[in-house]
């Protein structure tokens, strides 16, 4: 592991900070060197895995600085080696690149993220939603939508029995 | 001899309800532990072939009982009144279940808060889930309902023209609230006026 941050370390400088959990080792990058740093972990690190991507709403965090968190985990098949890279962004537009180019799986996971959180990926071929339905307005995950949603699940055209 | 027509239309009504009643068809939609009763119920322990109701079919053309189990989302909505429209009439629906007919532990953005706002239930089953000898019981409650109150042309089912779910929860929401029904939605589903 020392060698990946030695890596980066050496690609990036500090743009990648690096925080670290018993076994669990993250990298908190800026948007903007998402993709070079996401594609040299792959290239050259062996992270050849992407095996999730998920969003987080810092909104009333105690310390939090950032609105969103988006995390990356990848994993290296050869050394079943795993690292966590995260990416703040904010309101009013958090946009960030695609990993779709690195990894054709990051397709339905970005859209999951864009889905729940409304983060959009630039580059993304197909960003629609994913578990919602297509016409849902809001975004449910982010800490500002309440839990009962806003009259959405209630809101269909009932059948009666004179129907068809 | 006098002809009594009321009397043999009456008769009529009485042969056809008795060969509906015994013989329901059940449209199983099971999305959840429910329909694992349900199955249960369908097998030799419990036999809902005693009632006439064992032979399930997964095409809604060829049901008149929708079978609702388990808890239904917001984007199943619009497939399962689809489902329910293409079954042929007289028809039928029992709400099974905690979930289906009140949305149960989820309330949730994206769970619809009990089937009844949006199809005509028959029946509710109470229950999470139910045991099978209640669903026999919900059964057997519609084949009496169906023996009590049906017509050999339905004329029941089309009489009735006005919403029977529940109104507490029916409420005007404003625009940025409301969510915008694609046109898919309105092909797939048959809106009233």
């Amino acid at each position: 592991m020392s060698n990946t941050q030695q890596l980066l370390a050496d690609r990036f400088g500090d743009f990648a900070i690096r925080e670290e959990f018993r076994d669990n080792v993250r990298f908190v990058v800026s948007p903007d060197r998402l993709l070079d740093v996401l594609s040299l972990l792959k290239n050259e690190a062996g992270f050849d895995f992407l095996a999730d991507i998920t969003g987080i709403d810092y909104l009333h965090y105690p310390n939090a600085t950032d609105r969103y968190g988006v995390v990356y985990c990848l994993a290296n098949s050869e050394t079943a080696e795993r690292v966590y890279v995260k990416v703040l962004v904010n309101d009013p537009e958090p946009t960030l690149e695609s990993a779709y180019s690195l990894w054709k799986g990051a397709d339905w996971m970005e859209r999951e993220v864009f889905d729940m959180f409304g983060i959009v990926f630039d580059g993304h071929p197909d960003l629609r939603r994913i578990l919602m339905p297509e016409g849902f307005a809001a975004f449910p995950l982010r800490k500002d939508y309440p839990l009962r949603g806003r009259g959405e699940r209630h809101n269909f055209e009932p059948n009666i029995r004179a129907d068809g | 001899m006098a002809v009594m027509p009321d009397f043999l239309i009456t008769k009529l009504d009485w042969v056809a309800n008795l060969a509906r009643a015994n013989s329901l068809w059940p449209m199983p939609f099971a999305t959840a532990c429910c329909g694992i009763e349900l199955m249960a119920t369908a097998s030799s322990r419990y036999d809902i072939a005693r009632f006439g109701s064992e032979a399930m079919r997964f095409s809604p053309r060829q049901c008149d009982l929708m079978l609702v189990a388990g808890r239904v989302a917001m984007k199943m909505v619009p497939v399962l009144q689809r489902i329910w429209l293409q079954m042929p009439e007289p028809k039928w629906c029992i709400s099974m279940g905690a979930c289906a007919s009140s949305g149960g532990v989820f309330d949730t953005y994206a769970v619809v808060q009990g089937i009844d706002r949006f199809l005509p239930v028959d029946v509710y089953v109470p229950g999470c889930p139910p045991r099978p000898e209640q669903l026999i019981r919900a059964v057997i409650d519609l084949q009496e309902k169906i023996q009590a109150t049906g017509t050999v042309n339905a004329r029941e089912f089309t009489d009735r023209t006005t919403y029977e779910g529940p109104t507490s929860m029916i409420k005007t929401l404003e625009l940025d609230q409301t969510m915008v029904v694609p046109g898919d939605f309105n092909t797939a589903t048959r809106q009233r006026d």
